[in-house]
């Protein structure tokens, strides 16, 4: 018999890194038929890819700001880059511009800070972004006030009026939605079945007919002398139909963190809104992230429906530049555009909330 | 840690926990069938009986976790109520210990012992993480701080269960078979904290299948079944003489043969 009289010391595991061909060895040729399965599936991405590449880049024409400029061999992005102000503005004259760009500078700036998770102050600023913040950027837009000229929203447009509309959305959506979902769990009967009708509600109707209701409909019951903003109209209809979806991802959530975690919280003295606030929601939330930011994307493609009420969003101010005489025939150039815009958005949202779930991972 | 810092209602000579006539249904199910006892301060109080018998949804009704339909409960002088300020009241002066831990996973070892600290007693973030570290120590596992709950084993999470618990100073302790979803070798180590708190002159209500703890502290040992305390006794005459014909074949059967 051996007795061990020292323990062995802990070591570094082995460097499992093996560089490119390492990669490519294990991953793509590790076998006669998976070598010949990415060798044909190389070839046909090749195929599909070049001519994309070679229209969209290569033969594509990128400078000059009229239509004499377009080769007519690749893509003639001169059509995006002469319309880029209105793509971006809409209808917001020309000289209140600025407003619009402080606006989307704070924002980028509250969403970086926000974002990254080194910088101080995150309740402060979080605090700022949702209460000062909206307040600033409507009276900043929509002037009025402090000597700003007024700019109805009738003259908002592009970008600016997606990322209105999303942002809105998003941030009104959330916070609705999750109580929403704690009254659908409600002992209060009342408080129950009020949220389980507006949820059903609104989950039940296409946002098509929200938006056309909010538009149409909502003036015939009102009446004439109440003047409701028509994009004021469309953007509690967005938040109330997305906060239903919403109240259903949280509530999923809320189902499944173990009852032992509420009574371990009320063993302790916590009362219901602590309960909720410091134990059940954020794990709930946590568990839901790609839910919840599942239905943020939706929620921002789905803004581009806003164009059937009548107001110019990304894609609605795309499409009416198809129609200028002037620049006729470059509807491929405006929707792939169009779409790149949408995707670098919803990708970004997707990419940050992988992010996020992972720091936020405590080994459970 | 018998200090009473809590404001409570009674003197020392009243009973810590006082229940008269509790009954309790599941529906039709009559879980708790009058139920009369009484648990003095500083007692150490073991329950045991077979699965189903009722234990967990006795030691819950004293810190309304479960609701109980007939009878009294009093506790530290507080008569519980449907009242949630009362009811409030009675469970900062009761700390429970769960089977399954249940520890906050979102939160630290330090923060899952400061929560109720910070926003139950209020105290300040300095003074609560003192106090939590105070008691990690005690549970020995004060090195383990700033871990999650998911990086430590069974008997790790369970002490720290019971130093957050601690933490908010109660006057009883409420254990729901804090053993028994622990591997062999990690009860020991939760049963030495349990053995150390009752030298220190807690006052506990343990339900456990732990007889050897139960003949080294409780003062009292408790056999429940279907929904009844059946036999009462200390430990000597439990489980020596034991009265009750069910009594000894559930001891038969739980000591081994
Ligand atoms: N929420 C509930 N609804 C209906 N019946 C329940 C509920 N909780 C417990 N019961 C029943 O009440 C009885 C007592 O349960 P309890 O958990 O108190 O038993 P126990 O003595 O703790 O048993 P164990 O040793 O298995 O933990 C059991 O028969 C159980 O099936
Ligand atoms: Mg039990």
């Amino acid at each position: 018999m051996t007795t061990r009289t020292e323990m062995i010391e802990a070591r570094r595991p082995p460097d499992m890194r093996r560089g490119v061909v390492g990669w490519l060895r294990a991953n793509l040729f590790n076998g006669p038929l998976n070598s010949v399965l990415s060798v044909i599936t190389m070839v046909l991405l090749a195929m599909m890819l070049w001519p994309m590449a070679k229209w969209a880049l290569i033969d594509a024409d990128w400078l000059g700001s009229t239509r004499e400029a377009c080769s007519g061999e690749g893509a003639c992005w001169v059509f995006i880059s002469a319309r880029f102000e209105t793509i971006i503005y809409g209808f917001y004259p020309d000289p209140e511009r600025w407003r619009v760009n402080s606006v989307l500078a704070m924002m980028t700036l509250l969403v970086a800070w926000l974002a990254i998770p080194r910088l101080p102050a995150k309740r402060w600023v979080g605090a700022f972004a949702l209460v000062g913040f909206p307040i600033l950027a409507y009276v900043l837009l929509n002037g009025g006030h402090f000597g700003l000229v007024e700019v109805p929203t009738r003259e908002w447009g592009g970008l600016m009026l997606t990322l209105t509309v999303a942002t809105v959305g998003i941030v009104g959506s959330l916070p609705i939605g999750v109580v929403l979902a704690l009254g659908r769990r409600s002992q209060m009967p009342l408080v129950r079945s009020l949220c389980v009708v507006f949820i059903e509600f609104w989950r039940g109707v296409p946002l098509i007919t929200v938006l056309f209701m909010a538009s149409v409909m909502l003036p015939l019951f009102v009446p004439t002398e109440v003047e409701f903003d028509k994009l004021l109209r469309a953007l509690i209809g967005i938040m109330f139909f997305w906060s239903a979806y919403m109240a259903e991802v949280v509530r999923g959530g809320l189902q499944a963190i173990p009852s032992g975690q509420e009574e371990a919280a009320k063993a302790l003295g916590l009362g219901y809104w602590r309960r909720m606030g410091l134990i059940v929601l954020p794990q709930a939330l946590k568990m839901v992230i790609p839910g919840i930011v599942n239905t943020f994307i939706a929620l921002f493609k789905d803004t581009s429906l806003v164009l059937i009420i009548g107001l110019f969003d990304l894609l609605a101010i795309i499409r009416a530049g198809l129609t200028d005489s002037d620049w006729l025939g470059f509807a491929t150039e405006g929707y792939v555009f169009a779409a790149l815009m949408f995707w670098v958005f919803c990708f970004s949202m997707s990419r940050y909330s992988q992010y996020i779930e992972r720091r936020l991972h405590t080994g459970h | 840690m018998t200090a009473n810092n809590s404001a409570s209602a009674s003197s020392a000579d009243t009973p810590m926990i006082e229940v008269e006539g509790l009954n309790k249904w599941y529906g039709d199910f009559h879980v708790l069938r009058d139920i009369d006892l009484t648990v003095g301060r500083g007692e150490r109080i073991v329950v045991c009986g077979p699965s189903g018998s009722g234990k967990s949804t006795l030691i819950r009704c004293f810190n309304h976790l479960e609701e109980h339909q007939q009878g009294r409960i009093t506790v530290d002088g507080v008569t519980m109520t449907q009242d949630i300020k009362r009811i409030e009241q009675i469970r900062r002066n009761v700390g429970m210990v769960f089977q399954h831990f249940n520890l906050f996973p979102h939160l630290s070892v330090l923060d899952n012992c400061c929560i109720s600290q910070t926003w139950v007693q209020k105290k300040p973030r300095v003074e609560a993480e003192k106090t939590a570290r105070e008691f990690l120590e005690r549970v020995q596992i004060a090195d383990q701080a700033d871990k999650y709950p998911g990086q430590l084993s069974g008997g790790q999470q369970q002490r720290v269960a019971i130093a957050r618990a601690l933490c908010m100073r109660p006057e009883v302790m409420l254990f729901d078979e804090p053993t028994s979803a622990l591997d062999p070798e990690m009860i020991k180590e939760v049963l030495d904290v349990m053995v150390e708190l009752a030298h220190d002159g807690m006052t506990m209500l343990c339900v456990t299948h732990e007889m050897g703890f139960a003949k080294t502290v409780a003062d009292r040992v408790i056999f429940m079944d279907q929904g009844q305390i059946i036999e009462q006794a200390p430990p000597e005459t439990f489980f020596n003489n034991p009265e009750s014909e069910r009594t000894k074949l559930f001891l038969s059967q739980i000591l081994g043969h």
